[in-house]
């Protein structure tokens, strides 16, 4: 329930966006450049905007094609099938999401003075233009799929394109305005996109009618093993098994994978702040930042331990295992990206001392506080992860548990920090930090017990809610 | 060797499993059957503590399996998929399942080496994941990882199921050999009466969470189940 919550909520908020881009547009244009006609500047934008939308497509659209397993073995004509898929992908959020933006700025330009006609067969052409990108990322998806490195085809045309345009080869931008405000004087020439758009329909409809076999498209996918030698975590003791095991998880799957791709966006997080001088005056958002970016894993990671192991919890529930090591192995690694990332951060010094020195007491406060109440956390979660689904936009396994654990884990340590810094000054506020994480890390056998117990409280609760299928 | 005392789970006042008194001697090869929804799965997850009885209790070497985590050492079982890690190779898998029980690498190769007729060489060597391994293959890695680490009582769940003719002839030996030969107690289930004739010395039928049959397998017992079942044309329910 609480990932569709989430999804209908993402989607709003798409739409509103787009509204209020559709509707603030022409307001925009003409403020920026008050002596051109808004219309024609409009046009020369399209085609980052047809490029964007070809990137955003090509990695989060896919041809629903495995819905059509069960309808193969009905007496339904292979055509027909083809034709519902390729007909369901038009119907698909991508595709009506412009025209949140689209018709709100076609009204706003007719009640502006633009001529109607002139209006409506722009907004027709758009709609043609969404459907053909909407065809001409399956193209380029298929061929994709066939070539080794899957991104290589859309970095190819978006490239070209992008480069065409940028070194005024061909300029792209003022073709496709220039296209686009022809056909809206002309509407006879409208007959060109949709002859494109019936070209790609076609197009994919003969690739998609030889792959509709279960030894083809149907099939799923067989990866290929990548080894590595993980020998190194043998100084860990016994929780080595489980460190692997661990690593072996992070990195064999996609939902995982991306997650640990955000290492990076942890290292850079401060960077969205620092550079802008009103940040580096409030000291106390150097905290908050450094608990963010050197804990951006332990976060992410953090959250939904122990539902990682869902898919084999009753495996490790009837071994032989001791449930401490099994946790220990995941502090491990917490820790250890906790401080990787706050070497990777040094270079804040940059931007003033404090800032490193922040990020140290915020290192130290993870590692000490935060790792004990994120596995504490953890036991309450309720709700398993199937690793095999898609990465992005994948909120399975997102609970309360996730929302709630934040307060602890975030404000607690901002606001003391901060009220510490007002109260008595920086240097205060951060031996505070200090001291609060070295207590942690004192205190951490006991603290482990502790945590330990909870999970073997709640064990029977959470096999059953991990074989149950969400 | 395991004594099931007044057990009984009982999920929103519907009761699965009501077992009044069942006690297994070591070294017995020992097998469930009965329709589906019957409660062997019920009564396996109860034997591993994975869902906590109702009332009464198991008692797995004088360990009292839902109060004392002992019985861990020595028992081990293949119950189904959610038993193996999909993202680790069959060889990873073993070496995980024999770290966790003691074993080391040359223990666990020496082990598996021992199956190579039944993996049929599809299982070794093939660099792939367990999640992208066919489902009688799983379960040809699954029963061999529950064999790792010398356990005294394993327990297999249909473990007939999804496996080719020859694997289920070769499985019946295995399991034969480890009850006769290495005195290990074997608990199976099964909805094929015949292999579980074959393979068990004792067969217990159980009927709406009800032991209703306990028999010592002999020349007639088949014909002796058959008829059970073909009789009771009873209305089947929905397994969980």
């Amino acid at each position: 329930m609480a990932i569709n919550i989430l999804m209908v909520f993402f989607a709003l908020y798409f739409i509103a966006s787009f509204s209020a881009l559709g509707f603030g547009l022409l307001f925009l244009l003409k403020e920026m450049f008050p002596e051109q006609d808004a219309f024609v500047i409009a046009n020369n934008y399209l085609f980052y905007w047809i490029i964007g939308d070809l990137l955003m497509r090509f990695f989060l659209q896919k041809l629903p094609v495995m819905s059509v397993k069960p309808l193969l073995t009905l007496p339904i004509k292979r055509s027909t099938v083809v034709n519902f898929v390729l007909g369901k992908s038009a119907l698909s959020f991508f595709n009506f999401l412009p025209l949140f933006a689209i018709i709100p700025f076609s009204i706003m330009l007719i009640s502006d003075g633009y001529e109607t006609s002139i209006i409506l067969t722009w907004l027709f052409t758009m709609i043609i233009v969404v459907l053909i990108t909407n065809f001409l990322n399956f193209i380029i998806e298929a061929f994709s799929a066939e070539s080794e490195l899957s991104f290589l085809p859309i970095l190819g045309v978006v490239g070209t394109l992008f480069a065409l345009n940028f070194f005024n080869i061909l300029s792209m931008t003022s073709l496709i305005g220039g296209a686009f405000l022809a056909i809206a004087s002309n509407p006879i020439l409208i007959l060109i996109p949709i002859a494109i758009l019936v070209a790609c329909y076609v197009f994919n409809f003969k690739t998609l009618i030889k792959k509709l076999y279960l030894d083809s498209s149907l099939k799923s996918k067989v990866t290929e093993v990548n080894a590595a030698d993980l020998s190194w975590t043998k100084r860990f003791g016994d929780i080595a098994p489980f460190m692997q095991l661990d690593l072996k998880l992070i990195w064999r799957n996609k939902r995982t994978k991306s997650m640990a791709m955000l290492l990076l966006v942890g290292v850079l997080y401060g960077l969205f702040f620092y550079p802008q001088e009103i940040y580096r005056e409030m000291t106390f958002m150097s905290a908050f930042i450094g608990i963010f970016s050197t804990g951006f894993f332990l976060i992410n990671f953090g959250q939904f331990i122990p539902a990682w192991d869902s898919g084999y919890y009753k495996l490790l529930m009837s071994q032989n295992i001791k449930y401490e090591q099994y946790l220990r192995s995941k502090f491990i690694l917490m820790v250890i990206s906790v401080v990787l990332l706050f070497v990777l951060g040094i270079p804040y010094v940059y931007f003033g001392y404090k800032i490193l020195i922040a990020h140290f007491a915020a290192a130290i406060y993870n590692i000490g506080v935060n790792t004990h109440v994120i596995l504490w956390g953890g036991s309450f979660n309720r709700k398993k992860i199937e690793l095999d689904k898609k990465a992005a936009f994948n909120y399975q396994g997102t609970g309360a548990v996730q929302w709630l654990i934040g307060i602890p884990l975030m404000l607690v340590p901002m606001g003391l920090f901060g009220l510490i810094n007002w109260l008595i000054g920086f240097g205060a506020a951060i031996v505070f930090l200090i001291i609060l994480g070295v207590a942690g890390i004192v205190f951490h056998k006991r603290l482990m017990k502790g945590i330990t117990k909870k999970y073997l409280d709640s064990k029977y609760k959470m096999i059953n809610a991990f074989s149950q299928d969400s | 060797m395991i004594y099931t005392k007044d057990l009984t789970k009982t999920y929103n006042g519907t009761t699965v499993l009501n077992i009044e008194e069942l006690t297994i001697p070591k070294g017995q090869s020992f097998g469930l059957v009965g329709n589906n929804g019957a409660g062997k799965t019920t009564y396996f997850s109860l034997l591993l503590d994975l869902i906590r009885p109702t009332t009464g209790s198991i008692t797995s070497n004088s360990v009292v399996v839902s109060e004392s985590e002992d019985w861990k050492p020595f028992t081990s079982s293949f119950i189904d998929e959610s038993f193996l890690i999909g993202y680790l190779t069959p060889e990873e898998y073993f070496y995980f399942i024999g770290e966790l029980r003691g074993q080391n690498k040359a223990d666990v190769d020496n082990l598996t080496s021992k199956f190579e007729d039944f993996f049929n060489g599809e299982i070794i060597g093939k660099k792939k994941y367990l999640r992208d391994l066919s489902k009688g293959n799983q379960k040809k890695a699954g029963i061999v990882a529950a064999l790792i680490g010398n356990p005294e009582v394993i327990i297999l769940d249909e473990p007939f199921a999804n496996l080719d003719p020859t694997t289920q002839i070769r499985l019946k030996q295995i399991i034969k050999n480890l009850a006769e030969k290495q005195g290990v107690t074997v608990l199976v289930s099964s909805h094929d009466l015949t292999h579980v004739t074959d393979v068990c010395e004792r067969i217990v039928v159980l009927e709406k969470g009800n032991v209703v049959k306990d028999l010592e397998t002999n020349p007639t017992t088949l014909k002796e189940l058959e008829a059970h079942f073909g009789s009771s044309a009873i209305v089947q329910e929905e397994e969980e």
